[in-house]
């Protein structure tokens, strides 16, 4: 663990409490139905313990203090996610209060900071980012077409994967305003509201129960004052986002990690078979070792991250996905294990090993696969 | 921290800065001290070296928590911080450091009585005597209790039979620190902590000769060797309690090893060659180098947080997951680097390989005792599994 000046221990205490109290891993399981999917009328999310977040001030965490928030930093932010993630919690808080504010943050404009930072502080609005075209995390291929008009500008294309998709009020929105699908250049990010004409959105009914979905635009119109940053130039911006976001999400997938590692743990000191406690077994026990030395390089990676942010870092991109490459590999090992070890009943949909393990995947290929990470780590360290 | 006591450390920072500033020789700037502890004629024939173990042990900081009266400065643990700061920052060492300041001397200070300290611990803070550690033997590695060099009342001594072994530089120490047995019905309930002077009679220190060819560690045989009785530390049959107290400090001393990250790539382009983007042109090794890379940063985070957290109070320093980490990831990092030599990586001697290229090699087969010495991983695996986690058995 970091260590924390007084203010963030407390944030911490006070995150670790409520997500004990008011979200065990039965408040996700209320998102599937009996056969394992996300029920049929599910937001992917539960609001009214969404509202009790943005009353403790967690969805202003990031945001500007006047606009509303308390700028506490990412590493404060990354201490909430962790303990959301222990239990699996679902909520828009990485998409909306870390990943749309740092997109804010990083490039909105006085008029877009002043409509939609208040918004997200207090919780009113939701907001994400609607970048993914493909099966995999790839900018340069976007094809979603940005085309001037008379206005502003005029939208279509397809979004998948967009996080909350489907309860968000506003997207980060990335579209190429020139060049061709493989190049960054001409790239440019919009704000767009998710009721604007010509925006239709599909949920997706996915593994972890959470509602991404599929965001298609027919010509769907925006004011010039919708771009964030420049035109054309809006890669490196983008990147700067998901730098961070990436942060954040490898810091929830920590928490997943360590609780995925600790109630296994508990297992093995409770199981009896061949009239031992199976955790006596050598075996079991240097599994258990090696698994708990990948949760503190992960640690390490993610708090480094963290700091690196509210530090203002270079190095920022390079610790970024060392930081998501190792929680992902962290938790794809632990997230197996847990299933591994529990046996049969870590088969099984009441058993909470299943969940751990579908929201180890998903998260692993949020904003960039493992393989991704390591390959662009490689090439920032000359590799 | 109150005022006046953020003042004594700003104080003492500044004296320390100073001092260092004055006394430490600049040719010796970013040098491992290691290289001196370990080979005594390259201490002989450097005289800064010689100049500036002189000053730090007059200023009893070699051996900094020690009370003056056996040779150290009675600095308290903030103190001992701050100067090891200020070594750092400058490119310097502690040029006292050993076997008996790391291990011996907090032993001794704990369990041994005031003569024992009197007469040991003022040459161990003087770097005048050398010290070895007599606990592996034959048949007595990981199942460390189960050692059976004799030790048997005389009356007026001890008579000590038996061999050990791995014993690192026994051929030139002056003393030995030694557990031997004392009682044949009990296992760990048996062991005594005796001090044994290398120049007894019957006591012979062979080098072994290393796969890596390293003459460093010993074998040390004992026949009919006789010990004076008050060579005994703490009582009779207490030696398994020392030497796990002892062990801890060998481990932390094990863990505050801080390697450096150089880059492996530099030299993968020079001897793979890079394909058109610039990358390792072999996909199969750059990934491998990748992966051990990103462990190799987030393991040197890792020994940060652990060290920041030590210093705010921290319990769980988790030093046996520290030591796997680091031998797995060293070890992987050596064979990796003999892997890009190639051809060139696998000479032992001789003008048709360039120095760098043979001391990979050998680097490489030194490596392979990360993992054996300090407790083996396996042995650490099962201290992590029942002290860390908990776990029953």
């Amino acid at each position: 663990m970091a260590v924390l000046n007084d203010e963030q221990a407390m944030l911490k205490d006070m995150a670790a409490e409520w997500v004990r109290d008011r979200m065990p891993v039965t408040a996700l399981r209320a998102l599937y139905d009996h056969g394992g999917g996300g029920r049929s009328d599910s937001l992917g999310h539960d609001p009214a313990a969404w509202a009790e977040m943005a009353e403790m001030g967690w969805s202003g965490i990031l945001v500007p203090q006047e606009y509303g928030g308390s700028d506490f930093g990412y590493l404060g932010m990354g201490l909430v996610l962790e303990e959301l993630g222990r239990n699996l919690a679902a909520s828009p808080l990485l998409s909306s209060a870390l990943v749309a504010a740092t997109a804010l943050r990083l490039g909105g404009t006085s008029d877009q900071k002043a409509r939609w930072f208040p918004a997200i502080a207090d919780g009113s609005a939701i907001g994400t980012l609607a970048m993914e075209e493909t099966s995999h995390h790839a900018l340069e291929k976007t094809a979603l077409a940005a085309t001037a008009s008379a206005g502003g500008w005029v939208l279509s294309g397809t979004k998948r994967a967009v996080q909350d998709g489907m309860i968000a009020d506003f997207a980060i929105l990335s579209a190429r305003t020139s060049g061709a699908p493989g190049e960054r250049e001409g790239l440019t990010l919009f704000l767009i509201e998710t009721g604007a004409d010509g925006l239709t959105r599909e949920a997706m009914d996915q593994i972890d129960a959470r509602r991404p979905a599929i965001y298609t635009l027919s010509d769907a119109a925006v004011g010039a004052d919708a771009v964030l940053g420049e035109v054309g130039k809006g890669a490196d911006l983008l990147d700067a986002i998901v730098d961070r976001a990436n942060v954040g999400l490898a810091a929830e997938m920590l928490g997943n990690a360590a609780q995925a590692f600790e109630t296994t743990l508990d297992y093995l000191k409770t199981r009896v078979q061949f009239d031992a406690i199976i955790g006596s077994f050598q075996a079991l026990q240097h599994r258990a070792a090696q698994m708990f030395g990948e949760l503190q390089l992960t640690r390490s990676a993610v708090e480094m991250a963290l700091t690196a942010i509210d530090e203002g870092d270079a190095d920022i991109p390079a610790l970024s996905s060392l930081a998501k490459a190792t929680a992902g590999e962290t938790l794809h090992l632990i997230s197996s294990q847990m299933v591994q070890l529990h046996g049969g009943i870590g088969m099984t949909h009441e058993h909470d090993a299943g969940l751990y393990l579908k929201r180890a995947r998903v998260a692993e290929q949020c904003f960039g696969s493992t393989a991704w990470h390591r390959e662009r780590w490689a090439r920032l360290r000359g590799y | 921290m109150t005022d006046a006591k953020a003042m004594e450390g700003q104080d003492f920072r500044q004296e320390v800065r100073a001092w260092l500033k004055a006394n430490f020789p600049p040719s010796l700037t970013g040098i491992s001290g290691l290289v001196f502890q370990s080979d005594v004629h390259a201490a002989a024939a450097n005289s800064d070296f010689q100049l500036w173990r002189q000053r730090v042990q007059e200023k009893g900081w070699g051996v900094p928590t020690w009370p003056t009266r056996f040779g150290g400065a009675d600095l308290g643990e903030a103190q001992v911080r701050v100067l090891a700061d200020e070594m750092t920052a400058i490119g310097a060492f502690n040029p006292i450091r050993s076997f008996g300041t790391m291990m011996l001397g907090p032993t001794l200070l704990e369990f041994g009585n005031e003569a024992q300290k009197l007469e040991h611990l003022p040459p161990i803070a003087g770097h005048e005597l050398r010290w070895c550690q007599g606990f592996s033997e034959p048949g007595a590695g990981s199942d460390l209790a189960s050692l059976q060099t004799r030790a048997v009342d005389m009356g007026d001594h001890w008579l000590v039979n038996g061999q050990k072994i791995w014993t690192s530089g026994a051929d030139q120490a002056d003393w030995c620190f030694a557990l031997v047995r004392t009682d044949t019905s009990r296992k760990q309930g048996g062991i005594s902590f005796l001090l044994i002077d290398m120049k007894s009679p019957g006591v012979e220190a062979r080098p072994i000769i290393l796969i890596s060819g390293s003459t460093h560690f010993c074998e040390v045989f004992f026949n009919d060797v006789k010990v004076p009785k008050d060579n005994l530390v703490g009582e009779v049959n207490q030696g398994w309690t020392i030497a796990k107290r002892l062990l801890q400090h060998e481990r932390n001393s094990l863990s505050e090893v801080k390697a450096e990250i150089t880059s492996l790539a530099p030299l993968a382009h020079r001897h793979v060659g890079t394909d058109a983007l610039g990358r390792i042109d072999c996909p199969d090794l750059r990934a491998r180098m990748v992966r051990n890379a990103m462990r190799h940063e987030a393991y040197m985070a890792t020994v940060r947080r652990f060290g920041e957290e030590a210093k705010n109070g921290g319990s769980d320093s988790a030093v046996s997951t520290l030591k796997n980490l680091w031998s797995e990831i060293i070890q992987q990092r050596s064979e990796l680097l003999v892997e890009i030599l190639g051809g060139n990586g696998l000479g032992w001697a001789g003008s048709a390989y360039a120095a760098d290229e043979l001391e990979a090699t050998r680097a490489w087969l030194h490596s392979k005792a990360f993992s054996i010495y300090g407790g083996s991983y396996e042995v650490q695996n099962n201290i992590t599994a029942k002290r860390t986690l908990g776990l029953p058995g």
